[in-house]
């Protein structure tokens, strides 16, 4: 696992608030390699946008970062927020949910493009620059005479479809795709999926894909990791974490998730925990149904119970 | 109990909506001017809407956003004045209705919204907005209306209600907050539930069972709902039946089980094969339409989805901005856009106006004609074969196209469906 594009070790991340510290990420650790596509599942809060915004340097000022997360041999935790900011376009990319905020309303296209590629590389002159988004954006079915139009003339899908164009610009080693297709319609969204799925086959680029949508992640990842209230509590092969899962947590989000197939409702008792106190032990044991002593009073470690198949639960062994 | 005839809503333009139409036309001059947008520009929410709901029954409104389906819905309640179209409700029609009638009429209907965020002042506790409607439509003194509010918060999982009677909204998880919004709705014991995007923003281990309580409330008051959806798995697991709603018009329509098992519309086909599955190593859905849905404020001629259709046909509607949009098309290849930079002219050059698309050639028409013949004959077959001439004269070059086939919709395989294929 030497070749791990991206490594998380015991990564912590605590938000500092009035409260308290809430402990969005904890103890978290896991491998990407370079190429893979690996999805992170899981409900509102459970901590997925902070691990991706602890991966690209977003995070608020005063917020704890702790453990270990190397990115090609570079420890992120701690970089200064100047090197951060020259290794997202070039290495790192990201996309958000919600594209709108991330393009400014009083540029064109072209000048976003420019401005993004000139910050990387000030020898590049104009042209140059918009030459090269032109070619990116004709990739994503988007004509090259649109490269003066302004994002609000663009539909939802489209705008999009530029995000992704300016992420993936620079060539970047990652992807990190919060939600990307959450806003959108069915048919918008299955182009978008076919358009990542393209990329990264091509640039030999690697996602991380945080998503709520499992019927996405089943469709583009190569692997899934299941968090739960802060903790990485499942993840392994897409084919065994859906068909064969460990944790009682990712049966339960599967079993109540409403597909095409569902032919029964089921649901998962109680609520997710706040972030501020979880519960002690095993973070699920107040919902879980199998819960005895021991998950209330020791954290389960994580085992490897098939290969590359992990979960952290005490009787996961029970559920092979 | 609810029959909806030729329902049609039409928006003019205004405000916020401005500049969706400066923005349709700033396009429009960008790629070739057009003069066929009315001087006073409205929006077809809904076109000529029509469907039946039994009492009991569960009928889904599916479709993209911005297809109309939540404006049927307001236009059913009369939230909204509806351009024409009768609205049958038990027997009275509520389109030509006073607002004084209405009052009359509206403790029989109710509304779930998407967003129980939105659908309940903070300001009042959960108790206070349960009762509310009771107050309002209703005679009865406090004691009966806390003690009625009690009852339905029991029935719809919010207990003891003795204790969340007094809470606020602020205190409540989503899924309460939606179960308060549901109580509230039948406190008046309605017949018809109009459920906007009830599950939409509610986690996944928590849409299960809203869901479940909607369904056991109607089993148990023999309730009717409009489920309004853009989900389409929701829709399958609730719906007895199903209208597939597509820019307005309601293009397929009929037993959820039939539709889901085998859709005959080229747009329900699609967007079924487009539903994420979670289920891996399912192979990916195939040829999925092109683009987006169109502007409502000039929806396309002939049958509305004919530009993204995958199995359309010449008669389907083709007209000018179809070609101006096929010479788009070719500019994503740089073979074909330098080419036709000089042969054509930019797309911006042409004019569409309904079924004809043209533009001045100087100083050479014969050859523009052929540059556009050569062109027109790599186009794709529908739109190429619904050319029905292409005119030189007085300095231009036009190209027209046949008269779209009327369409509507037909019984096909024990549904309704409206495309030319059938
Ligand atoms: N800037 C912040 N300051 C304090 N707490 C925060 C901040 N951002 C997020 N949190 C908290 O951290 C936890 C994890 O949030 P995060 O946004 O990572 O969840 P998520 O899994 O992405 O949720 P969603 O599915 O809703 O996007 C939540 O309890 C959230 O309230
Ligand atoms: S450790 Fe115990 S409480 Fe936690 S998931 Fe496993 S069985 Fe349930
Ligand atoms: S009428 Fe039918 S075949 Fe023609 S475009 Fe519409 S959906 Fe496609
Ligand atoms: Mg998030």
């Amino acid at each position: 696992m030497t070749d791990a594009l991206l490594s998380a070790k015991g990564l912590r991340v605590h938000y500092h608030t009035r409260r308290g510290p809430v402990r969005a990420v904890d103890a978290v650790s896991f491998d990407l390699l370079p190429g893979e596509s690996l999805g992170i599942v899981g409900e509102t809060g459970c901590g997925k946008s902070t691990l991706g915004k602890a991966i690209l340097g977003l995070l608020p000022p005063r917020t704890k970062v702790e453990g270990s997360l190397r990115f090609r041999g570079q420890e992120l935790v701690r970089l200064a927020p100047a090197a951060f900011r020259r290794l997202r376009g070039e290495e790192l990319a990201l996309i958000f949910q919600d594209p709108m905020t991330r393009l400014d309303p009083l540029m064109t296209i072209r000048e976003h493009f420019v401005e993004t590629l000139r910050a990387h590389d000030r020898k590049l002159s104009e042209d140059a620059a918009a030459d090269r988004a032109a070619k990116v954006l004709r990739s994503m079915g988007i004509p090259e005479t649109r490269l003066e139009h302004y994002p609000h003339e663009f539909s939802g899908g489209m705008r999009q479809r530029i995000m992704i164009a300016m992420a993936v610009v620079l060539r970047p080693k990652l992807l990190v795709a919060d939600e990307p297709t959450t806003s959108l319609d069915v048919i918008v969204e299955a182009q978008i999926l076919e358009i990542l799925e393209a990329l990264r086959r091509s640039y030999g680029m690697s996602l991380l894909l945080i998503t709520h949508n499992l019927g996405v992640v089943a469709e583009v990842c190569d692997r899934v990791g299941v968090m739960y209230a802060g903790k990485l509590v499942e993840i392994g092969p897409i084919a065994d974490v859906f068909r064969r899962p460990i944790h009682p947590y990712t049966q339960g989000l599967l079993a109540s998730t409403i597909h095409m197939g569902t032919t029964e409702l089921r649901s998962i008792d109680g609520m997710p925990p706040s972030l501020l106190a979880p519960p002690p032990a095993c973070r699920f044991h107040p919902r879980c149904t199998f819960a005895r002593d021991v998950c209330r009073a020791e954290e389960p470690e994580k085992v490897e119970f098939r290969p590359g198949h992990v979960a952290a639960c005490h009787f996961g062994r029970d559920f092979l | 109990m609810l029959d909806v005839r030729d329902l049609q809503v039409h928006f003019p333009v205004k405000m916020s909506a401005i500049q969706a139409v400066g923005r349709a036309l700033v396009r429009q001059i960008r790629r070739g001017r057009t003069d066929e947008t009315p001087v006073r520009p409205v929006v077809h929410a809904v076109d000529g809407v029509s469907f039946a709901l039994g009492p009991g029954e569960i009928l889904g409104l599916v479709g993209e956003s911005g297809c109309g389906k939540t404006t049927t819905a307001r236009a059913v309640l009369r939230l909204l004045a509806p351009t024409s179209g009768r609205i049958l409700f038990e027997g009275t029609d509520l389109a030509s209705l006073s607002e004084e009638a209405m009052r009359g009429i509206r403790p029989r209907m109710q509304i779930v919204f998407q967003d129980p965020h939105a659908a309940l002042n903070p300001a009042m506790t959960i108790g206070q907005a349960i009762q509310d409607p009771l107050l309002i439509h209703r005679e009865v003194a406090a004691a009966e209306a806390k003690e009625a509010t009690f009852r339905v918060m029991e029935e719809v999982g919010l207990s003891p209600p003795e204790d969340l009677f007094d809470k606020y909204p602020a205190d409540l998880s989503g899924g309460q907050k939606q179960r308060a919004v549901i109580a509230r709705a039948i406190i008046l014991r309605p017949s018809l539930i109009v459920a906007d995007e009830p599950v939409a923003m509610l986690d996944m281990s928590v849409r299960a069972r809203i869901l479940e309580l909607l369904l056991d409330l109607k089993a148990r008051h023999g309730l009717t709902y409009l489920f309004i959806t853009h989900d389409l798995a929701t829709a399958k697991f609730v719906c007895d039946r199903i209208a597939i709603m597509y820019l307005g018009r309601i293009v397929e329509t009929g037993p959820a089980a039939e539709i889901f098992r085998e859709p005959k519309h080229p747009y329900t086909k699609a967007l079924i094969a487009a539903v994420p599955v979670p289920e891996p190593g399912r192979p990916r859905a195939q040829a999925l339409p092109r683009g987006e849905v169109p502007d409502a404020i000039r929806p396309p001629r002939g049958c509305r989805f004919h530009p993204r259709c995958p199995v359309a046909l010449p008669t389907c509607g083709w007209e000018g901005r179809d070609f101006v949009d096929y010479l788009e098309d070719r500019r994503l290849n740089p073979e074909t856009a330098r080419v036709d930079e000089t042969r054509i002219g930019r797309p911006t050059a042409w004019t569409a106006s309904g079924l004809v698309v043209h533009r001045a050639a100087r100083p050479d028409l014969a050859k523009l004609e052929e540059a556009v013949r050569s062109v027109l004959a790599l186009a794709p077959a529908p739109l190429r074969e619904a050319v029905t001439e292409i005119d030189v004269s007085a300095g231009e070059v036009a190209v027209r196209f046949r008269e779209p086939e009327p369409l509507e919709p037909r019984p096909v395989a024990g549904r309704s469906v409206e495309c030319l294929l059938y």
